[in-house]
């Protein structure tokens, strides 16, 4: 395993305050996350962990009279420049959703939608990147055989697995998650789980979980986040045997959430 | 015991009123429709069977004082007239519709919304008055100016199947606007979200994702939009000449004035003599029934969505 500190920061969050127009939803937010790490970000409902998630791929932008202050880097680049275009940015930041959102046609043309809508026509080279995908994604061999089938006829588990591949076809550098498992019965979440670990290789993956067993299982580093603040951040090991705060001590041990 | 029903309560009595004289009014809606058919196809087909149907149906010749009824040039005008008005409205209404639904700010929205109401509560006959006045006049400077040497002079006049078309595109705009916004507003945000996070453009996402996803929803909004246009009556009667011909085959079609099968029944249903008059119902049939196959594939179309 590579050694924690030598790995590149990839994001760097400073001073990050969110607003849901009066609504003061995270509050000072500082984070590094670094390249090829699962971080994970737990809390009980209510406390920003999705928001902060959706800050990093600008997806609040389609909230109206929401608000951001101070920065969030990746790759070393302000992501909330007046330059930046955001449709290029999300190019590089996949996400996938609490609930499995595969869209209503085929499982070829969902793997594939992302690379033809930035604009790849040769039909070679899209069944290259939509069977690399669904290997990324370990439902290859469930799907390679009909892969012409509506996506919504496959079950909830390989939805999300779809729609993991569907991001991973987009080639990105970081992969965002919204509890992804939390919509899946105990055996597909241990399949998206051990996908998880894989996708590390290739990408850098923040992912907020309800589940702190997931966390401690998957995450290299951990965020404990409470009412729009970050109580607490560390190696996960760290974090779950021996918290620093008492708030993430109450938490961690059930004391509430 | 407690639960047992009670006879008389005054409440169950009241429960059962309501339920009857509810169903007695469905049944009046439904009597009315049983009632029309009945009557349009009592008076009309002995004289279509006697004259024979395929001779009524395809027979290009009405000339009502001879006894010569044949109605296809009516059908060849209403078809041509309807088909014309869904591909200028078509396109412009589900235009609309995505722009209301996915693009316009709140504020435009607002005054799109109950504009396309009251667009859809204007008299027929207004809407043709408009079409006299304007759109002939443009359609008649256009067809004696610049085309003038490629069409004959029959076309020149302004009335013109052209011009039922674009008053016809205009009466239905309002219901393929709010019937395809309806079934784009339906469209789960999850599908826009996961495109969009998946960087595709604003743009992208509404042709690529947000209209297939709609798609039955915005089909069954054009069938429905075809429906109202075949049955169109007063507008389409100030504006499309009413000649009784097939117009010549070939873009100069356009500006034939033609008359419609409603057209033919409103103009001469005032001084009929008792066989025209059975042809006119006759005539009255064979819109009923291209209605009543129109809204089976409305049906259809929403049963699938389902």
């Amino acid at each position: 395993m590579i050694n924690q500190e030598e790995r590149n920061v990839k994001i760097a969050v400073e001073q990050l305050d969110f607003f849901y127009g009066q609504t003061h939803a995270l509050n000072s937010i500082s984070l590094d996350i670094k390249e090829n790490e699962v971080f994970a970000l737990i809390g009980p409902s209510g406390c920003g962990k999705s928001t902060f998630l959706r800050t990093l791929n600008r997806m609040n932008d389609l909230i109206p009279k929401t608000r951001v202050k101070g920065s969030v880097q990746i790759g070393g680049q302000d992501i909330y420049d007046p330059d930046v275009d955001v449709v290029q940015l999300r190019k590089s930041i996949g996400m996938v959703f609490q609930k499995p959102n595969p869209f209503p046609i085929s499982i070829f043309d969902n793997v594939s939608y992302g690379p033809r809508a930035h604009g790849l026509k040769n039909k070679k080279e899209l069944m290259g990147i939509v069977e690399e995908s669904l290997r990324q994604a370990a439902l290859w061999d469930e799907v390679k055989d009909r892969l012409n089938d509506n996506a919504m006829s496959l079950s909830g588990g390989q939805q999300q697995r779809l729609c993991i591949a569907r991001v991973a076809a987009i080639k990105p550098e970081v992969i965002l998650m919204d509890e992804p498992t939390s919509a899946l019965d105990p055996g597909s979440t241990t399949k998206v789980e051990a996908l998880i670990n894989e996708l590390k290789q290739n990408y850098t993956v923040v992912i907020v979980t309800h589940n702190m067993e997931q966390a401690a299982r998957i995450s290299d580093k951990t965020a404990f986040f409470l009412n729009g603040y970050v109580v607490e951040t560390d190696e996960t090991n760290q974090l779950f045997t021996n918290p620093k705060e008492k708030q993430t001590k109450d938490y961690i041990t059930g004391k509430f959430g | 015991m407690k639960f047992q029903k009670e006879r008389n309560n005054k409440s169950n009595i009241e429960e059962g009123i309501v339920k009857k004289v509810l169903f007695v009014m469905a049944l009046t809606a439904i009597t009315s429709l049983g009632l029309i058919a009945f009557f349009i196809f009592n008076e009309g087909m002995p004289f279509m069977i006697d004259y024979g149907i395929a001779d009524f149906i395809f027979g290009t010749e009405w000339d009502p004082s001879n006894q010569v009824y044949g109605i296809f040039p009516m059908i060849v005008g209403s078809v041509i007239a309807t088909l014309l008005a869904i591909l200028i409205g078509a396109p412009i209404g589900i235009a609309v519709a995505v722009y209301l639904v996915e693009i316009a700010p709140p504020k435009v929205a607002r005054i799109i919304r109950p504009a396309i109401t009251l667009m859809e509560g204007i008299p027929s006959v207004i809407i043709g008055l408009f079409g006299m006045v304007v759109m002939l006049d443009v359609i008649r400077r256009l067809a004696r100016g610049p085309l003038s040497e490629y069409l004959p002079a029959g076309y020149q006049t302004g009335y013109s199947v052209l011009a039922g078309a674009i008053i016809l595109a205009i009466m239905i705009l309002p219901t393929i606007i709010s019937i395809s916004a309806d079934s784009i507003r339906a469209v789960p945000n999850e599908y826009k979200e996961a495109a969009l996070a998946l960087g595709s453009s604003k743009w992208q996402t509404i042709y690529k994702v947000v209209v297939p996803a709609a798609k039955s929803g915005v089909l069954a909004a054009v069938i429905l939009g075809v429906g109202r246009a075949i049955g169109e009556t007063m507008a389409i009667i100030m504006v499309v000449g009413n000649t009784v011909q097939i117009p010549e085959a070939g873009w100069e079609g356009i500006f034939a004035p033609v008359r419609t099968l409603t057209g033919n029944i409103a103009l001469e249903m005032g001084y009929a003599g008792p066989e025209h008059r059975q042809a006119l119902f006759a005539t009255g049939i064979i819109l009923f029934i291209f209605i009543i196959i129109i809204n089976s594939i409305t049906l259809v179309l929403r049963k699938k969505e389902d």
